[in-house]
């Protein structure tokens, strides 16, 4: 069961405009991030889907400024959270929103916990760090995040190394260390995806419970369609280092406006319904980004691509009249309209 | 059967793609495995004496016909790619049978193994590493073929260029390198390699995990346009229910070592027996918030347990959502509930 709580009123917690990301490097620049706006109310989780260049971690590095700099530039944009643009405090103000009001899961547990330190260090590191408590204090509460995550023996675990834990339980200590500073909001970077079926349906589980019992506010970047479907409030679409579509998750599945969003959902083989004679599949290689796009990413690939996908890129715009009190604003960046099967009317 | 074995690759590899070896009237099924073992010894101390063993595969049973596509699916550590790669000869198989054509290819050993290998190959899971970067597309794809010392000169390069062709590749690619190409077309170009020599059975190992979703799907229509065009055999090896419910006739889940279930296609997914069968089929994310909003989810919990150490009983009974003491004692025979159907547990009817 999950719980859709679109709130479409709340307070931003975090507001992104216009972010880009190059990375130089000895071939030429890299355009990952070409100029990505979204924001995240309290409380919401936002799924943010794509294939692997296209850009969606390093959005979610940028934000922090975890991505290396150099090679890596932000060259344009404005994170707001708490009141302030991420992107202009010191490397010393960031470290405290990182780990503190930011926690970050990232995909790979197998490498993202130190071996050489206990879980319980790492996991007591943030709480001596960002909330200044005492080895005792920080002791206790770090068996009761492990609890929290549903680690058994919570207090003798922390004293094992994390090659003593098994693929799903490391993800969880991750969650836990996340978790141990009372971030306002979380990001996950593809949590589930180095873990098997059966593990991936233990940390939704999860992740749902402690959305119900803490009420936190979520990014969720992964490239399952299937994962997202099942846990978040609203869905961005990304392809070349761009956001294409964006819409509460309901609508996005029920009618995929972008091309791209459309023909992904295709090529999914089902698992309940008619089983397809052939696949539906997409042609040609996603965009090798070496350039700002100045026409449309996805029209080389594109069933509906005419003559405008390859003179300009089109701007993501509002398709149902924007937000509203009882509305999300279902957002998509393209020329064509599928339902109509025409160009979209204006420009 | 050395006739047999002998004359395959002999009448195979200078065919032009489209001349189909002709499919045999017979019913042995290609491809049968019996009791099939595969344990790895554990060493440890300084005389690295064995201290235990892994049972990554522990006595399977089953079949697969002539042209049909059998999918073998399980989380990781379960053993089927172990399985895939016993059944190649890749491995010594600890004990059981590995019956090629009805013929026991277990025992063989030296020339007469390399002699059949051919009718048998190989699709890896990682396309990054399983292209000799050194080693240019043409020479990768020429390599069985140089291998098996079947063709030279003139033919060999017409060859890799029809392979190439076959696999929606452009022959002028025969010259570059791996690094030039992307994942899905280095994918590619393994296919190729596992083709060169015109195999009857061929075992996918998740042949598709490590691609993007929009090249997956490229990447099993190739292999199913080249399983109709040759009439071959896979194992596809994976991970994923919902690709294995696309390409496979039937299908056999595989729990720490040993098979739980196997049967079509169809019955496995509208009916899953075995409580492990269940667990998996639920746990997959339906891209459809409509459903899943309303979906029960058999949460499992734990772990897989360690194949060097594996539970008394029935394997799944740490686990298993419905197990009972009889689970914990007695392991859970191998049996057929309905034709075509078979399910290791003691509480299907």
């Amino acid at each position: 069961m999950t719980m859709r709580s679109v709130s479409t009123t709340g307070p931003k917690i975090l507001e992104v405009t216009d972010l880009k990301t190059v990375f130089g490097t000895r071939d030429g620049a890299v355009h990952a991030v070409n100029g990505v706006s979204f924001h995240l109310r309290e409380g919401e989780l936002l799924g943010i889907v794509g294939e692997s260049g296209s850009g969606k971690s390093v959005t979610m590095m940028s934000l922090l400024k975890l991505v290396p700099m150099p090679p890596a530039e932000i060259t344009s944009g404005r994170v707001m959270f708490s009141a302030r643009d991420l992107l202009s405090l010191s490397p010393g103000e960031i470290r405290k929103v990182r780990g503190g009001e930011i926690g970050f899961i990232f995909q790979d547990p197998m490498t993202s916990l130190n071996p050489v330190f206990t879980v319980g260090f790492q996991l007591m590191e943030p709480l001596r760090k960002h909330m200044g408590l005492s080895k005792a204090e920080a002791r206790e509460k770090a068996a009761s995040l492990l609890a929290l995550v549903g680690i058994p023996s919570p207090a003798d675990r922390l004293d094992d190394f994390p090659h003593q834990f098994s693929g799903g339980m490391r993800q969880r200590v991750m969650i836990a260390i996340a978790l141990a500073c009372d971030p306002k909001l979380l990001i996950a970077d593809e949590p589930t995806t180095a873990l098997d079926v059966t593990i991936q349906a233990q940390i939704l589980e999860l992740v749902r419970g402690l959305r119900r019992e803490l009420g936190m506010s979520m990014i969720w970047i992964t490239h399952d369609l299937g994962v997202v479907a099942g846990i978040a409030d609203r869905v961005a679409v990304m392809y070349g280092g761009l956001i294409v579509e964006h819409a509460a998750v309901e609508d996005l599945y029920a009618s995929p406006k972008h091309p791209y969003t459309h023909a992904l959902l295709q090529t999914l083989p089902s698992l309940d319904s008619e089983r397809a004679e052939k696949l539906q599949s997409i042609s040609g290689q996603p965009p090798s980004l070496d350039a700002e796009p100045t026409t449309c990413p996805f029209a080389p690939r594109c069933e509906f691509a005419f003559e405008r996908c390859f003179r300009e890129n089109p701007a993501i715009r509002s398709t149902n009249g924007g937000w509203a009190e009882d509305r999300v604003s279902h957002d998509v960046a393209c020329w064509w309209d599928i339902e109509k099967g025409a160009p979209r009317d204006d420009g | 059967m050395t006739a047999d074995t002998m004359n395959v690759p002999g009448n195979a590899p200078g065919n032009a793609p489209g001349n189909a070896p002709s499919p045999r009237s017979d019913t042995t099924p290609l491809m049968r495995v019996e009791n099939l073992k595969m344990h790895f010894p554990i060493h440890a101390g300084i005389f690295r004496r064995q201290v235990g063993t892994i049972k990554a595969v522990d006595g399977i049973t089953f079949d697969i016909k002539r042209g049909e596509t059998l999918g073998l699916v399980g989380e990781s550590g379960c053993g089927k790619s172990t399985a895939g790669r016993v059944m190649l000869r890749l491995y010594d198989a600890t004990e059981g049978k590995i019956l090629l054509d009805g013929v026991d290819i277990a025992p063989f050993k030296g020339e007469r193994l390399r002699k059949m290998r051919p009718r048998m190959q190989m699709v890896f899971q990682d396309p990054h590493a399983s292209l000799n970067p050194r080693m240019t597309v043409g020479s990768i794809i020429a390599e069985p073929l140089d291998e098996h010392g079947l063709l030279k000169g003139a033919e060999r390069e017409e060859r890799v260029e029809e392979l190439l062709d076959a696999v929606g590749l452009n022959p002028a690619f025969a010259n570059r390198y791996p690094h030039e190409f992307s994942g899905g077309q280095r994918q590619r170009i393994g296919i190729a390699r596992a083709f060169a020599l015109n195999p009857e059975f061929i075992v996918c190992d998740e042949p598709i995990a490590a691609l993007d979703v929009s090249i997956q799907a490229q990447v099993v229509n190739l292999l199913e346009d080249l399983q109709a065009r040759f009439g071959l055999t896979y194992l596809f090896i994976s991970h994923d229910l919902s690709m294995v419910r696309h390409i496979a006739d039937r299908v056999a889940v595989m729990y720490l070592g040993k098979i739980v279930e196997l049967a079509s296609r169809q019955d496995l997914y509208a009916t899953p027996k075995h409580p492990y069968t269940q667990a998996l089929l639920s746990a997959v994310p339906i891209p459809n918030p409509a459903v899943e909003a309303t979906r029960e989810h058999i949460v499992l919990k734990g772990d897989l347990p360690s194949p060097a150490n594996p539970p008394a009983g029935c394997n799944f009974c740490t686990r298993c959502p419905i197990a009972t003491d009889l689970c914990r004692v007695e392991d859970p025979e191998w049996r057929e509930i309905e034709p075509g159907r078979h399910v290791a547990c003691h509480y299907v009817e």
